[in-house]
């Protein structure tokens, strides 16, 4: 019973670190049809912002805002001047541009920030351990389950209530009628790749407290978000939630059942979708 | 697409063939392993880029080809078998059996859900490698202790010092590259193209689009396995991160800075890999970096490859 309490909030707490992850990633792809290899970078520079940020103003919170904030400049700017001109190219194009910048965002945080363990501590009000059900468990990682379904509300809210929210996903349904009614397409794909950005850079600043920072940590990020976004169907807001739980319940519970098989788990679940549900849990069939 | 009537112009690769047989002669050594390394991954890579360039599938798992056939080598040397020929003919089909499961079940899909499930199958390989102690030896690999021999003419060949290493690179990449060029200029080669083309068209002419792509990618699959036999016993070592993706991405980006329409462009590709790796090491240890700041430009402005633009830009072959 312990173990089962144990390894659901692990499970939650994973899931929805991933979910914001995910969430964006999805969004970007199925807004743009770009498939980020970056985006897994993107939440690490997060992290290490965060943690700039920090030291500058020792404040958890202050670092929370203004991380994720810096990393979307990043975004932004590798949205204008690169991703722009591929958007009509093969995705192995796409692909393999992305990667350029997965590659070059892992090598300059590896030169300012050198290539050791970097810990963050979480802030005094979520640094402890509480009790849940007569189980011990850290602030902290409740604090992540909290979070991620406020954040996934929010946003939800915002596409479905918001004009702004109505105009990304006119474009995302059809970006020639919604440039041919006067919507501003290019603005909105860098929005769009900015809010994308601001996402993971969040889930990478908020993962700082609860996992030590180094520079490869985007890159085991990135393929887990990658089979999220593919198990939930790529562009679906709900299946990257759904997508992001299941997988992160699994890996959690994996631990109890599948010993040494557990690294396998994450693959073995996207290929079993691939092959019963290609378009994933919740996309419709072309 | 390539005219099957136009002749074949092979003057240039008979000159490529020369060059590289003399190398090592005015090269010093260590330029002697790299050149074995490019030769190495330049069959990688083509090989991929039988299914990128050719079939129009960018398969993300290829690292799992390329390490079956380096384990069953490292395997089969540390029970002891010396004969070269097995060896060779144990890892192609080892990694020809697992494309064929890979391809089963992968050929299904298109395009980035293709990338995808064959990234997740090269990671469950990978998974497996490195978690399998008993037989692979987990993260630290599979030592190589003793290479075969051959014997030519009546006397013993050893592989041990790395020129000798480099002709039988040499050697065994060229036979891979030969029938790699018959399989792209074949009938079958054609149906490819055409399948990358328009797949609705080659199935509306009976065409078995299912079959046709297992088959290339199993072909795929066991000349990667050739490139992982002859890497492990050029490296000494089989580890499973010629499982990872991150290995699987090489041939990615060496045949799309080589040219995917080029049947050479892939090798190419790779030569300016490991140069440009060699040249930057020499003033930097973030080679990532300059790797990066240097693909951006080639995806952007070279969208044939360097070679295969270049090409097109001085010969005006066309390519499509």
């Amino acid at each position: 019973m312990e173990i089962l309490l144990l390894n659901t909030l692990n499970g939650l707490s994973w899931g929805m670190l991933l979910f914001l992850i995910s969430v964006g990633l999805t969004t970007v792809f199925g807004v743009m049809g770009v498939l980020n290899f970056a985006h897994g970078s993107l939440f690490m520079l997060g992290a290490y912002l965060c943690m700039q940020a920090m030291q500058y103003f020792d404040s958890f919170w202050f670092g929370l805002l203004v991380g994720p904030l810096c990393a979307v400049v990043i975004g932004v700017l590798v949205e204008k001047f690169l991703l722009k001109r591929v958007y009509d190219r093969d995705v192995s194009y796409q692909l393999l541009l992305t990667f350029a910048v997965l590659l070059i965002l892992d090598d300059a945080v590896r030169m300012i920030w050198g290539s050791g363990y970097h810990v963050v501590e979480p802030p005094a009000i979520l640094n402890g351990i509480m009790t849940i059900a007569g189980q011990d468990y850290p602030v902290y990682r409740f604090f992540l389950i909290i979070i991620g379904p406020l954040i996934g509300g929010l946003l939800w809210s915002f596409f479905h209530f918001t004009k702004w929210g109505k105009i990304i996903r006119a474009a995302s349904f059809d970006n020639i009628m919604a440039e041919g009614v006067g919507i501003n397409v290019p603005l909105i794909y860098t929005a769009v790749f900015a809010l994308g950005t601001w996402l993971a850079a969040l889930g990478g600043a908020l993962a700082a407290p609860q996992q030590s920072l180094i520079p490869s940590m985007g890159e085991k990020i990135i393929i887990e978000s990658f089979i999220v976004v593919v198990v939930g169907g790529m562009g679906s807001f709900p299946g990257a939630f759904v997508g992001a739980l299941l997988l992160g319940l699994l890996e959690s519970f994996g631990t109890v059942f599948a010993g040494r098989l557990q690294m396998a788990i994450p693959y073995i679940l996207l290929a079993v979708i691939l092959l019963i549900k290609p378009n994933g849990l919740f996309r419709k069939g072309v | 697409m390539m005219s099957s009537t136009r002749r074949h112009n092979l003057l240039g690769p008979a000159v490529l063939c020369l060059v590289l047989l003399m190398a090592p002669l005015f090269i010093p050594t260590y330029w002697t392993m790299i050149l074995s390394e490019i030769l190495i991954m330049g069959l990688m890579a083509i090989s991929f880029n039988l299914l990128l360039g050719y079939t129009g599938l960018l398969s993300f798992g290829q690292g799992a080809f390329f390490g079956m056939g380096a384990y069953s080598a490292a395997l089969m040397l540390q029970a002891g078998y010396q004969n070269l020929l097995l060896i060779l003919l144990v890892g192609i089909l080892a990694a020809l059996l697992a494309a064929l499961i890979v391809g089963f079940f992968s050929v299904r899909l298109d395009e980035i859900f293709f990338a995808m499930i064959t990234l997740g199958f090269g990671m469950l390989f990978f998974s497996i490698a490195h978690n399998w102690l008993d037989v692979t030896g987990g993260s630290d690999g599979l030592p190589v202790f003793t290479l075969p021999s051959v014997k030519f003419f009546g006397s013993e060949l050893t592989f041990y010092t790395p020129i000798n290493m480099y002709y039988l690179v040499f050697t065994l990449v060229l036979v891979g590259i030969i029938l790699l060029w018959l399989i792209v200029h074949s009938p079958f080669g054609l149906i490819l193209t055409s399948l990358r083309e328009n797949k609705q068209r080659v199935a509306f002419i009976g065409g078995n689009v299912k079959i046709l792509r297992v088959v290339a990618f199993a072909l795929s699959g066991a000349f990667t396995g050739l490139s992982g036999v002859l890497f492990c016993l050029f490296n000494n070592m089989a580890t499973p991160e010629f499982m990872h993706w991150s290995f699987s991405a090489k041939p990615v980006i060496m045949s799309i800075i080589g040219g995917t329409g080029v049947f050479l462009g892939p090798l190419f590709g790779a030569a300016i890999f490991f140069v440009l790796e060699q040249v930057i090491i020499q003033f930097t240890e973030n080679w990532m970096l300059f790797l990066g700041i240097v693909l951006v430009p080639i995806v952007l402005f070279f969208p044939q490859g360097v070679f295969g633009t270049l090409r097109n830009r001085f010969f005006k072959q066309g390519v499509k």
